[in-house]
């Protein structure tokens, strides 16, 4: 989309529109993450990518909600040695900034995966520490404040690439984390990863994942997600991209005013039509010139001084 | 949130109604369920074995509140199924995906192993519909033929072929060999497939050639079965929400991939 007024940079990261694909969504082959670019999304996220391959867990792994998803697909990837190819195709094929999300059972690891990811061609990194259903990562270094610090700590000496720090809703105080990422050197903080959640079937009495407990994501997150940026912007400098239950111009709109500079959108792509982002696009656009502004950049954070 | 796929999407616990044994190896389960007794041929649906895991199974019947997908026992899931009885739990989301357009004219179906199942519900709906119905039906040997008997009544009089790769029933080839002489004998507006992904690459090859419209049926590895977890895509489709039926423009598009390579569960490229 040719629209200057949608422009944002995060992080150095320039995106000509405001909406990037989630994480976890899509995000194995370039070809995919291409054709959701080409719908209109400012930057693409990849599938978490860690040290070795990991299968992931057995069917079922994606369970639906009343208003939501809940997933454990456990972080299922071939391993950075392997990705790199794709990375490195994406690269090729890409129009937009391409961040590989990076997850690691020790800072070495984080440091190792955001390394080579980013020689790789990779625009950014985004941390995964708060991944709620695979033990020793994920969630359980993004909730323990010293682990975190140490993980961001070691990307940063490694990287010359931004470093966005995908946060855990699942924590006391997510406003401590935040800033405790942001003192680390986080360069951008994503907020926020599914809620931790389950399934149970009454007829069978049975947990329905294969791994028993999972992360919600849709709707049902959204008012859970709002308030996090909302927290968090009101505290810590560093900029935002918010992300949880967004589906329509309008839960855009309204996280970038509780502070987010852009979104990242994942569930949505299933539940709403392929032209999703392009419409979000526009509503955003429409909304801003409504409201006369000249650019979105200038209702980021608006609802903080209403 | 979409009404329908949430609707869709929500994972119903039905009983199995009815078991056939189809042959040594394939079995045909029917269960209850009235949103997947609405699907078309060529859309599948997500079959969790409580418990166990959960697949993705192609409709081999629908109506009357039931639908029904036939099975071969390949891996975990599908022994597990194949020793479920009548009356037992199983869950069921779905329908998904796109199905077979319903093409009038003179029509050929190619089918080889499992992928005959839904090929068999496209051919009993265009029976009434089509010109002239034929079918070329491939399987390792003759033990392995499935549906023989109901693609005779429902296609035209003495147009199923069979292929058994060791001979023992009908003509000792693969179920695409046959093809190009049908080509030259006979005109047809439209090839549907399903089966072996090398077959259809064949088939996909001559359709190509002959300039003749065709639609598949691909399988890949799935997990979400709603388009999100990226674990099937080809190209840049996925199998579970753009297809699993494509027609001849897009699988042009997959060349590269077609009865060539595939996801594994660790999202890593693997021969197919």
């Amino acid at each position: 989309m040719n629209n200057n007024l949608l422009n944002v940079i995060i992080a150095g990261l320039k995106l000509t529109t405001p909406t990037a694909l989630a994480s976890g969504i899509l995000g194995y082959s370039a070809e995919s993450m291409q054709a959701v670019a080409e719908s209109g999304a400012g930057a693409v996220v990849t599938k978490s990518v860690g040290v070795t391959p990991r299968m992931g867990y057995a069917n079922p792994t994606v369970v639906q909600a009343k208003t939501g998803l809940i997933n454990a697909v456990g972080m299922a990837n071939p391993g950075i040695n392997e990705y790199i190819k794709e990375i490195s195709y994406a690269k090729t094929i890409l129009q937009v900034p391409l961040i590989v999300s990076v997850y690691g059972y020790s800072a070495e690891e984080y440091a190792l995966v955001s390394k080579k990811a980013a020689e790789a061609g990779a625009d950014a990194v985004e941390l995964n520490v708060s991944c709620p259903h695979v033990k020793y990562t994920g969630s359980e270094i993004g909730q323990n404040p010293k682990l975190l610090r140490d993980v961001i700590c070691k990307v940063k000496a490694e990287v010359r690439k931004p470093v966005i720090v995908k946060l855990s809703p699942n924590v006391t105080d997510i406003v401590e984390i935040a800033d405790g990422a942001a003192k680390a050197g986080a360069d951008a903080l994503t907020v926020i990863n599914t809620v931790r959640a389950m399934a149970i079937d009454a007829e069978t009495t049975l947990p329905v994942l294969s791994n028993i407990r999972g992360g919600l994501s849709g709707p049902a997150i959204k008012p859970i997600a709002l308030r996090c940026v909302y927290d968090i912007a009101e505290c810590v400098k560093t900029p935002i991209l918010g992300c949880g239950g967004i589906s329509d111009w309008r839960d855009a709109v309204e996280f970038l005013l509780a502070g987010a500079s852009a979104v990242q959108i994942g569930t949505a792509i299933a539940t709403e039509k392929p032209s999703l982002f392009q419409d979000i696009n526009r509503g955003v656009t429409a909304y801003v010139k409504r409201k006369g502004f000249r650019s979105v950049n200038e209702i980021v954070g608006k609802s903080h001084h209403a | 949130m979409s009404a329908n796929l949430t609707t869709l999407n929500t994972l119903r616990t039905t009983q199995i109604v009815d078991l056939k044994t189809e042959t040594d190896t394939v079995k045909t389960f029917t269960v209850k369920d009235n949103l997947c007794s609405k699907a078309q041929p060529g859309q599948f649906l997500m079959l969790w074995i409580p418990g166990i895991d959960e697949i993705p199974l192609s409709i081999q019947n629908a109506g009357d509140g039931e639908a029904s997908v036939t099975v071969k026992a390949v891996g975990d899931a599908t022994r597990h199924l194949h020793e479920m009885k009548t009356g037992q739990t199983v869950g069921i989301r779905g329908p998904f995906g796109t199905y077979f357009t319903e093409s009038r004219g003179r029509v050929l179906m190619v089918g080889g192993g499992t992928g005959t199942a839904p090929l068999l519900f496209l051919a009993k709906k265009l029976a009434a519909k089509a010109d002239r119905l034929s079918f070329v039906i491939g399987a390792k040997t003759k033990n392995d033929l499935l549906f023989l008997k109901d693609l005779d009544a429902v296609c035209t009089e003495e147009s199923v072929h069979a292929t058994t790769e060791d001979g023992s029933y009908g003509l000792k080839c693969l179920a695409t060999e046959p093809l190009e002489k049908l080509f030259d004998k006979e005109k047809f507006n439209i090839i549907y497939t399903c089966g072996p992904e090398q077959m259809i690459r064949k088939v996909f090859d001559l359709a190509e050639k002959r300039k003749i419209a065709m639609e598949a049926s691909l399988e890949r590895l799935m997990r979400c079965g709603i388009g999100l977890c990226g674990s099937c895509v080809i190209g840049k489709y996925r199998v579970c929400r753009d297809g699993p039926v494509f027609n001849l423009a897009q699988l042009s598009h997959v060349k590269d991939e077609l009865g060539i390579s595939k996801l594994g569960f660790d999202g890593s490229v693997i021969p197919i």
